[in-house]
């Protein structure tokens, strides 16, 4: 894409996010949900980043940590340049009018009590982008047309509208800040295939003509496969994988990777030869409130051995640009080697 | 087509500008049209609200203009006619007349106007304070939220009538420190109630989603929260009236609420009772007075919330 | 046509509401034959849900009605049924996994319980002469939970469900919905609550008692990946109508119907690439549905004939069907 910079926008590092769980009567800690254990990445601007995982993978509380509604336990996140870790005044002001979130059910994202404009001019009245109502509501028309909607909408309440449109209201109400950057958090996951569709085109429509950057969290990798440019697996609280999107779908290293691709349901002859061969057996994802020790996927990993049980691999460069965390992969690999490696046991289906 | 410009603002503005507004107020009158047709149709279909309400309203309208409607509203002052004393229920006087002379009709439907009265200062004073208590506790959680409900706790203990009574004791009693005994206590109710909807609407993700926005507290609360609890409170607040009323009928009639020569409903089922079964009408028709008008507000009570729960099906 | 183990005619379902009446189902028909396994497939809001409801039984009949058709299961007219009988055919003759196997099983009572109970109550039903005993129901249960691959069944017999995981609890309610031996099972969106790698495990297993058992079954689901691994056939279902059915394998590599190549056209694709446009417009409101066929104005193939009359299923290849006047029928 023309116009977009190399230097990295947003820069996460070592992020640790872990939730108490308290019981009793004084609500003493018993134990913690390690969600996050661990994660860095880094993303451009204008740049799609796809992140995906199961559930317990901590993904959709990378994202929240990121724009704030969780403070980080330990880490640093940096935006545009400025350390924004600690929660001041002055970066929750900055980062709430660069930062946005698009949330996954549109049946919870809206205020059922709130009208469309009063939820969307939330943000500019907090903000104070516009004093008038008057200029608010205009604004407000704007944001509703560009997000595919009449502005007759705006004094719709949320149960009068489908969950593409609500959607779609969502989007709006991120984009009034004119943000840098959204977090959507599995934005279509709960819409129909062909709706879903329709709002991938409007956000990717909208990245191009804005130059956004997205960080895009789901658990529908071949969602994740068409629009991200780079994408990360993340299993039990840490990042696994990391890839440009195409090579990290040709030649998956980890074997948590392949296994996950190898489970999507698909349609097409032409996805099924390119899935690898499912590499574990069987087994249970685990709670990020026990997670198991040294590499997390080893009670499911057909190449486990002791090493794997004792020790959790350091995520490194295999290939330029291409990170892995796995005891069973050499450091820099050549293209040739990783094709043969991923190639060994691929699923030959006619 | 649409890019930022020159303030790095997402807007376009080359259209008419008048045009979108017309039909953005046309819209807006077609919406809040809709949903109030909609709201009236969900509760005129159900008949227990709407006998609720119809109740309620008659009592409201006879009280609003009791002086008249009323044959005789002198009676409800200071007045005596010891000729017409103990008269029972006849075409001049409905209800009769009382120990002093005074018809009871009259007595009655102003009795209703100090029940009325009742319920307005107690749930006045108390739900505000509740619902905001409820609110902070709930949204701010922790030390905060556990010192506000320890100390809730301690004053649901205490029954409405008890401390009524002991205020009442302890001091002159007069129908102003009953109603301000009660509302001491009557807060706690709305601030638990209000705790628990706050605490769950808490984890919703519009709230997170006002929160990425930058809202402080403090309009999360305002905007975001309260709205979410209204329709809970409104059905609590319209039950709660029947039983304030009743409260406040009960000290009357233990003589520590309205005090003679008031018509308080209360205090003359209290006065009258000493002369049943001879003259029932001083006792009957106050009782059924209060039986009716605490009736009709538990009814529109359950019809609301029959009807909040079908909105919220979404049917 | 004693080889179809259901047989849906023509079925027609309305419900009357606040705007009207609002006619769901207009005019479904399916089958699915003895040890087939069948898919209906269709977005939200398309009828598939009401159309299982109805074979099940289990529609509320006001606020619904059936004003035409019929549903054959194993010959017997399912709508005809006395609630006695209906009873006595659920969970035996036939069987329906529900979609969300974190809610759909009891949490105050142990998995032993529950699968001891369901087990009691097929014994009565099917005539045996005496109650199964203790052991005996015991035994069964162990059974049938190392069927579905459960490790240490025993311990699971006294598990709650909250204790145990997702996928375990979905091999659970696999579990219970086999253990009576039924001929005929309709699962609703197997897997779609679990995780992939999870549905993945589900879906193999599913597979396999299907085929050892030789139970029929019915597999509603939106989701086509599912419909590709798991089904023989599939109906694709739009605003309560079938649009087109066919041999799995054929519907997705040559989709007839204007809504199912736009349907497919819209699944991303492990492969990459873009995605489609989608599908212009909504869902219908069925108080008010198109005339003809329902997704006329919707289709950009959309003809004058489209909109008077709901077009027949026109056979384009063996197995392959499509309601369609692209393919013929104007003068059906």
């Amino acid at each position: 894409m023309e116009g977009r910079m190399a230097e990295p926008f947003l820069v996460v590092e070592n992020l640790v996010k872990h939730f108490p769980i308290r019981a009793g009567v004084f609500q003493r800690q018993i134990g913690e949900v390690r969600a996050v254990d661990g994660v860095s990445l880094q993303i451009e601007r204008g740049e799609i980043f796809g992140l995906v995982g199961e559930s317990g993978s901590g993904k959709s509380t990378v994202g929240k940590t990121i724009v704030r509604i969780f403070r980080p336990t330990s880490g640093t996140i940096h935006f545009m340049g400025k350390d924004v870790t600690e929660r001041t005044k002055r970066n929750v002001d900055f980062l709430t009018k660069q930062t946005q979130m698009v949330f996954q059910d549109p049946k919870s994202s809206l205020n059922p009590r709130r009208s469309i404009l009063s939820t969307i001019e939330d943000a500019l009245i907090v903000h104070r982008i516009s004093h008038n109502g008057r200029n608010r509501r205009m604004i407000v028309a704007d944001l509703l047309k560009r997000v595919e909607l009449s502005p007759t909408y705006m004094y719709k309440y949320p149960s009068a509208l489908s969950g593409g449109q609500r959607q779609r209201v969502s989007i709006a109400r991120a984009l009034a800040v004119n943000p840098f950057f959204i977090v959507l958090d599995e934005p279509t996951s709960a819409l129909d295939v062909s709706v879903q569709a329709k709002i991938i085109r409007l956000l990717q429509r909208l990245q191009k003509e804005l130059q956004l950057s997205y960080l895009f969290i789901s658990h529908d990798l071949s969602l994740v496969r068409t629009i991200a440019k780079r994408t990360a697996v993340m299993y039990v609280g840490r990042i696994y994988e990391l890839a440009p999107t195409e090579q990290l779908f040709l030649y998956p290293l980890c074997p948590y990777t392949r296994t996950l691709i190898s489970s999507v349901p698909v349609i097409s002859k032409e996805e099924n030869r390119i899935k690898p061969a499912k590499q574990s057996i069987g087994g249970e994802v685990p709670s990020p409130v026990t997670p198991p020790s040294g590499c997390a996927f080893h009670p499911r990993c057909e190449l486990a051995d002791d090493i794997c049980r004792k020790q959790l691999p350091d995520l490194e460069e295999v290939l330029p640009g291409h990170f892995t965390r796995c005891h069973h992969v050499e450091k820099n690999m050549t293209l040739d080697q990783i094709k043969e490696k991923s190639m060994i046991k691929k699923q030959g289906k006619s | 087509m649409s890019s930022r410009n020159a303030n790095g603002s997402l807007i376009d503005d080359n259209h008419g500008t008048a045009s979108i507004e017309d039909e953005l107020s046309i819209s807006r009158w077609k919406e809040l049209k809709e949903r109030f047709g909609r709201g009236w149709f969900r509760f005129s279909r159900n008949p227990i609200s709407i006998a609720g309400g119809s109740m309620v309203l008659l009592v409201i309208i006879l009280a609003l203009f009791a002086p008249y409607l009323t044959p005789y509203p002198q009676h409800a002052r200071e007045y005596t006619d010891f000729s017409q004393t103990f008269q029972p229920p006849n075409r001049e006087h409905w209800f009769g007349t009382d120990e002093v002379g005074r018809d009871v009709f009259t007595r009655v439907i102003f009795g209703y106007r100090i029940s009325l009265l009742m319920a307005l200062v107690v749930l006045g004073i108390s739900v505000p304070f509740g619902v905001m208590l409820g609110l902070i506790s709930g949204y701010l959680g922790g030390r905060v939220e556990t010192i506000i409900m320890r100390i809730t706790d301690v004053f649901l203990a205490i029954p409405a009538l008890v401390m009524a009574l002991a205020i009442c004791a302890a001091f002159t009693p007069t129908i102003e420190k009953a109603m301000l005994a009660v509302a001491s206590i009557w807060w706690t109710w709305h601030c638990r109630l209000v705790n628990g909807i706050t605490r769950s609407i808490k984890m919703e993700e519009f709230v997170q989603a006002s929160q990425v926005n930058g809202a402080s507290p403090l309009r999360i609360i305002i905007k975001d929260i309260l709205p979410n609890c209204a329709s809970a409170i409104i059905v609590k607040v319209t039950l709660d009236a029947g039983f304030v009323i009743l409260v406040g009928a009960g000290l009357s009639f233990l003589g520590l609420g309205v005090q003679p020569p008031k018509p308080g409903l209360g205090t003359m089922i209290s006065y009258g009772a000493a002369h049943l079964p001879t003259k029932w009408w001083l006792t009957v028709f106050p009782s059924m007075a209060i039986f009716f008008l605490i009736l009709g507000f538990n009814l529109l009570g359950d019809g609301l919330r029959d009807v909040i729960a079908v909105e919220a099906e979404g049917i | 046509m004693n080889n179809n183990m259901l047989q849906i005619r023509d079925l027609h379902v309305h419900f009357h509401v606040y705007e009207g009446i609002s006619r769901v189902l207009d005019g479904v028909s399916l089958h699915v034959l003895k040890g087939e396994r069948v898919g209906l497939a269709g977005e939200t809001g398309c009828g598939k849900t009401i159309t299982m409801k109805s074979v099940m039984g289990i529609l509320h009949i006001p606020p619904a009605t059936i004003p035409r058709g019929e549903i054959l299961l194993d010959g017997r007219n399912v709508l005809k049924l006395s609630k006695k009988e209906l009873i006595r055919m659920k969970g035996t003759d036939i069987s329906m996994m529900f979609q969300d196997p974190m809610n759909a099983l009891n949490p105050v009572f142990t998995v032993g319980q529950q699968l001891r109970d369901v087990i009691r109550f097929s014994g009565r039903r099917l005539g045996e002469k005496s109650v199964l005993s203790k052991k005996e129901i015991y035994d069964r249960a162990i059974a049938v939970l190392r069927e579905v691959r459960l490790p240490d069944p025993e311990r699971i017999m006294s598990n709650y469900s909250l204790e145990l995981s997702g996928g375990m609890r979905q091999r659970v309610l696999i579990a219970m919905d086999l253990v009576n031996k039924p001929k005929f099972l309709i699962a609703d969106e197997p897997g779609t609550a679990l995780d992939v790698t999870i549905q993945a495990q589900i879906l193999d297993l599913l597979k396999e008692l299907v085929k050892t058992r030789r139970i029929s079954i019915l597999l509603i689901t939106h989701n086509l990946g599912v419909i590709q691994e798991m089904t023989e056939r599939v109906y694709i279902m739009y605003a309560g109508q079938i649009v087109e059915t066919s041999v799995t394998a054929s519907l997705f590599e040559a989709p007839k119907h204007p809504y199912t190549q736009g349907l497919i056209a819209s699944v991303p694709r492990l492969t990459g690439g873009e995605i489609a446009e989608g599908i212009p417009g909504t869902v219908p409101d069925y108080t008010v549905a198109p005339s003809g066929c329902r997704f006329h104005p919707r289709c950009p193939h959309a003809m004058t004939v489209c909109r008077s009359r709901k077009p027949p299923l026109i056979e384009l290849d063996r197995d392959h069907e499509a309601a369609c006047y692209l393919y013929g029928g104007q003068n059906g």
